[in-house]
């Protein structure tokens, strides 16, 4: 039997993903499994291999999935295929961690045996339990002085439903316990079933966009096989394409003759038109193909909105085309063009979350060169008019006028987990979220799970922050989308002189609309420098102004000092001046600062 | 000298010169000037030898200039304390290479501390036919915040001393908005300096230079920031009671009874001609401006070895040209014209400024700063220099 790519037994094949909540040691342990397997070498290793992308080793965390192919000699002497997928852990990301569990026939689920299990651990797992994937319980970081492994895997075993025993325990800093999991990996999970004389079938659950090479498809065989130079189709569209190259990665790209049944790799077509390679269809050959697709993925649905606009409005076509490319390997990214009177053209788009906004945002500076202005993020309302019509406001500029009937805003169920000194302040917070408390259960005698019903808007702004501070650092959450209901909500719209403000406009609970008018206006009366003549800001709900501030006109705007024959310096001051005036933009007769937008939508101290 | 700019004839040909040497540093002062002990001052006589050298070398640039000097400036620094004599010695060379109009101003900055019968009689001998006292405040409070050498009497005496030895044209500086002042103080000031009877002042808003004493004082917290509005209420106060008392405005920071303005300062706001001597000192001629080096070793160095003492030149452009001539031209009184503004828009410019009450018509063809607008005066400027824009929002 063989492990060639291309004409790789079945039974010779693990594929699995690790799992986790951040930070409990996913990429670690994959940079281990990439040692003990000889396939990168202790010169060449460097930690958390698998995190590629610049802003992942910034920023420490995994964003996207990594998927890497390890030939592994085990003790039954035989050497088997492991397809290893490294997943992210933050809430953001679980749309990533879903699909690649579609790819796989088992999953690592890690536990930090100085943490215990974490709102996403038990997600993750949901998720991994769903996919009817065979779990394997691992605490890491037994190395730790505070590693308490027998309490957490007599939670793990409780949550997972098997004996403590059975819940291994492994350092994937010092290396200890990974050769035992490797065995274990290859005892207990199934190898794929796929039919390799059926015709081809591959599930795409990655795609990137590479300068050089075009579009990457990252692919899981399921039924037989596709070769090299062979033609293929893409089921949704029906487009066919050329293999140009097909591999595996391992832990760099090799080029192969084939892809067989059950196996991960990608392939190549030199298409550059990055539509063309949507995640979650089918490939098959283009003669002699397959009937039916596999079942493909849910595009997961944006939770928060927010406006991207460039700074320099002419950069509009590059951020458009930025867009695009993104989009191929992140599904959960939406958008469409926007015009705004404050900030121009730009686009509307749609993230899972502020981490998944802050990424998309940093990767389109950095990879494509712009520069941005993001407007204040907003979850998605419902709002029904008396006259029976409906709005879906993506933009609170966009909350309509008129008689309203009803709001809905999106609520989410939320995981909160932490010791069971903090209830006390999580069912506070959560309380002034206008949160309800859905049930309480210990994981073990002083660990506890919070779950409540919670507005989205609530939660995915600063909630994780206060909660943080509220528990010094011990709780974790997650959430997910859990329908609508009818809230008292209004928009408060930000005057400047007299003339709204689009990008500031916020829809708010009534009772919160106070104190953001209050914070907004006060905000902007630092940010905006003074103009020749008295510029009030308002807060309104309506025509009703809740707030009011004041800039003062500025009265003096002159170098009144002597120069001398200097004169080439104050020209220079005067040309800076000229050139701080293009960095303006006017809103009515008003002249801000870029910089004071930019800070005025920052989201930290917004609400 | 505005019908020489326009007409054929050349502009007025000036000297600068600068004196870089002070006894003391003021907390608020960066200009190039040196006390006793510091790095590159040189000695005072090499001074006097190298001015007069660097005014031979004019004459050698513009072999046949057949202007006339109108007027020398000798600035500092503080001029005065150097003996009148090296100060006439460089005069008498600029009158001897290139001549002086029948009417040339020659004017010296003095400090009030300096100045004596003697000295003044000196300056007279010389060819000094104007002073400029630095008086700064009347205020005790004010004085030590600026570190100023003499007291609330010493400019008053200096100045009535001018008058006596014979001076008719004298001019007192005057700075506002520093911290400690308060309305009535200033008031005072003003009051103080006018009752003199000089024929000119010069009150200048207080800014604190990065790298001086004072800055190192703003920023740990010991001296308070100069506030814009506090120095808008002074401007506007030193202006109603200099314009009563007959000197009303010609530059935004410069009053004097009509016929006694500085006209080698209007020659820098005019687009004159000048050649400055000295270390640090600036020139322009026909476009082009350069400056000398700064220390005083190296200009001193430079000069008596025959060599260039320019550290650096710009040739200006059209569009730097015209945004001097909008950015000088808007400070005085007399107006400037808009037609040296381009672009199709430049009418609606002006009249938008004007409705909204910061210019105001001064001639036939010439527009002034209102009041407000003197406040405002480098925004005018701006919007003035960014004609299109500024009609449609304006
Ligand atoms: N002491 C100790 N530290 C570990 C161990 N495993 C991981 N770490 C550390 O834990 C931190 C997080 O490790 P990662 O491997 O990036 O965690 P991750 O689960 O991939 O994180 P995300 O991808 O962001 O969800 C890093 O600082 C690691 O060095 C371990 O076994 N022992
Ligand atoms: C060239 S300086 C005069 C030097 C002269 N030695 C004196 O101090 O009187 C011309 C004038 O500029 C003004 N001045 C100097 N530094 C200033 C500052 N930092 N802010 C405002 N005015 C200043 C003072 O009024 C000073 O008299
Ligand atoms: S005397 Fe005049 S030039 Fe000298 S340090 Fe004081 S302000 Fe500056
Ligand atoms: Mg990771």
């Amino acid at each position: 039997m063989t492990t060639t790519p291309g004409s790789t037994d079945q039974s010779l094949i693990r594929n699995f993903c690790i799992i986790a909540h951040i930070d409990h040691g996913k990429s670690t342990l994959a940079d281990r499994m990439l040692q003990a397997t000889d396939l990168v070498s202790d010169r060449e290793m460097r930690a958390q291999y698998l995190d590629r992308m610049d802003i992942e080793r910034e920023r420490g965390i995994t964003i996207k999935s990594q998927a890497v192919r390890l030939p592994y000699r085990a003790v039954d002497g035989r050497t088997y295929v492991l397809n290893l997928i490294d997943t992210p852990g933050h809430v953001d990301f679980t749309y990533e961690v879903s699909r690649s569990l579609a790819a796989c026939e088992g999953a690592v689920l890690l536990v930090d045996a100085a943490q215990g299990i974490e709102a996403q651990t038990l997600a993750n797992l949901y998720l991994a339990l769903e996919n009817d994937l065979q779990i394997i319980p691992v605490l890491n970081k037994i190395d730790l002085p505070a590693a308490q492994p027998d309490k957490y895997a007599a939670e793990l075993a409780h949550i997972i439903g098997c004996s403590p025993d059975d819940v291994l325990r492994v350092s994937a800093k010092t290396g200890a316990g990974v050769a035992e999991l490797l065995e274990q990996i290859v005892a207990d999970i199934p190898p794929p079933t796929g039919d390799p004389d059926a015709p081809a079938r591959a599930l795409i659950f990655d795609s990137v966009y590479d300068t050089y090479r075009g579009v990457v498809t990252y692919v899981r065989m399921v039924d037989g096989s596709l070769d090299h130079r062979q033609r293929i189709e893409m089921m949704s569209t029906g487009a066919t394409h050329e293999a140009l190259e097909v591999g595996v990665i391992s832990p760099e790209p090799v080029p192969g003759d084939a892809l067989a049944a059950g196996e991960v790799g990608y392939l190549i077509t030199g298409v550059k038109d990055v539509r063309q390679s949507r995640v979650g269809d089918t490939v098959t050959t283009a003669a002699a193909g397959a009937a039916e697709a596999l079942g493909g993925y849910q595009d997961p649905k944006p939770m928060v909105y927010s406006g991207l606009f460039p700074i320099d409005g002419s950069d509009y076509p590059v951020l458009r085309d930025a867009l695009d490319k993104l989009k191929l390997n992140d599904a959960a990214l939406v958008y469409e063009p926007e015009t705004s009177t404050a900030l121009g053209f730009g686009f509307r788009c749609g993230f899972l979350g502020l981490l998944h906004l802050e990424i998309v945002r940093e990767r389109l500076e950095r990879e494509f060169g712009l520069d941005l202005i993001s407007t204040a993020p907003s979850v998605v309302y419902r709002v029904g008019m008396e006259d029976g019509t409906e709005h879906v406001v993506t933009n609170p500029s966009e909350f309509p006028d008129g008689k309203i009937a009803e709001v809905n805003e999106p609520i989410v169920r939320a995981t909160v987990i932490a010791p069971s000194d903090y209830v006390g302040a999580i069912m506070e917070l959560c309380q002034s979220r206008r949160g309800t408390l859905l049930g309480m259960d210990y994981l073990s005698s002083d660990r506890v799970e919070l779950r409540y019903t919670l507005p989205l808007a609530e939660i995915v702004f600063d909630f994780f922050d206060a909660l943080k501070s509220r528990t010094r650092g011990y709780a974790s959450l997650d959430y997910e989308p859990a329908g609508e209901q009818v809230a008292d909500l209004v928009k408060v719209d930000i005057l400047l002189h007299g003339d709204a403000v689009d990008a500031f406009s916020a829809i708010v609970h009534r009772d919160r609309a106070y104190s953001y008018g209050v914070a907004m206006a006060g905000k902007l009366k630092e940010l905006i420098p003074r103009q020749q003549f008295e510029v009030p800001i308002q807060a309104a709900i309506g025509s009703r102004v809740i707030a009011r501030e004041n800039i003062r006109a500025i009265r003096k705007d002159v170098l009144a000092k002597c120069y001398g024959g200097d004169i080439s310096r104050k020209r220079k001051l005067l040309e800076k001046q000229k050139e701080g005036k293009k960095r303006m933009k006017m809103v009515g007769s008003v002249e801000v600062p870029q910089e004071a937008f930019i800070a005025a939508l920052s989201t930290e101290s917004d609400r | 000298m505005r019908q020489d700019r326009r007409g054929t004839s050349r502009p007025a040909l000036r000297f600068y010169v600068h004196v870089p040497y002070c006894a003391a540093r003021c907390g608020y002062c960066d200009f190039n000037t040196y006390v006793p002990g510091e790095q590159g001052r040189g000695s005072r006589s090499q001074w006097r030898d190298a001015a007069v050298a660097e005014v031979a070398a004019a004459r050698a640039a513009l072999p046949v200039d057949p202007r006339p000097v109108a007027s020398v400036f000798v600035g500092g620094g503080t001029p005065t304390l150097l003996p009148a004599a090296d100060l006439g010695a460089v005069v008498a060379r600029i009158a001897e290479e290139f001549g002086l109009t029948a009417d040339a101003e020659v004017t010296v900055e003095a400090n009030p501390e300096n100045i004596t019968p003697r000295l003044l009689d000196d300056l007279l001998t010389a060819g000094v036919n104007r002073l400029s006292i630095g008086m700064q405040s009347a205020d005790p409070a004010v004085l030590a915040v600026l570190d100023r050498r003499h007291q609330r009497d010493g400019a008053v005496r200096a100045a009535r001393l001018a008058a006596l030895a014979g001076f008719d044209r004298v001019s007192l500086d005057l700075i506002y908005g520093t911290p400690g002042e308060t309305d009535a103080s200033w008031r005072d000031t003003v009051r103080t300096a006018i009752d003199t009877g000089v024929t000119h002042v010069s009150a200048y808003a207080l800014k604190v230079e990065p790298g001086t004493a004072l800055a190192r004082q703003v920023a740990a917290g010991h001296v308070a920031p100069p506030d814009d509005d506090e120095a808008a209420s002074r401007y506007e106060a030193a202006d109603d009671m200099l314009t009563a008392a007959g000197l009303p405005w010609y530059e935004i920071s410069n009053w004097a009874v009509p016929g006694h303005e500085c006209r080698h300062n209007v020659g820098y706001w005019s687009g004159d001609d000048w050649w400055g001597v000295g270390p640090g000192a600036h020139s322009h001629l026909a476009g082009v401006r350069w400056w000398n080096v700064r220390h005083p070793t190296r200009w001193t160095a430079a000069v008596s070895g025959g060599e260039d003492p320019r550290e650096g030149q710009e040739v200006l452009d059209a569009d730097q040209r015209r945004t001097e001539q909008v950015m000088l031209g808007v400070r005085l009184a007399a107006g400037f014209d808009p037609d040296v503004l381009v672009g199709p828009g430049r009418r609606r410019t002006v009249a938008a400024l004007a409705r909204r009450g910061l210019l105001e018509p001064a001639g036939e063809r010439e527009w002034r700063l209102t009041r407000r607008g003197r406040l405002l005066a480098d925004a005018v400027t701006v919007e003035l220099l960014q004609p299109v824009r500024s009609a449609a929002t304006g």
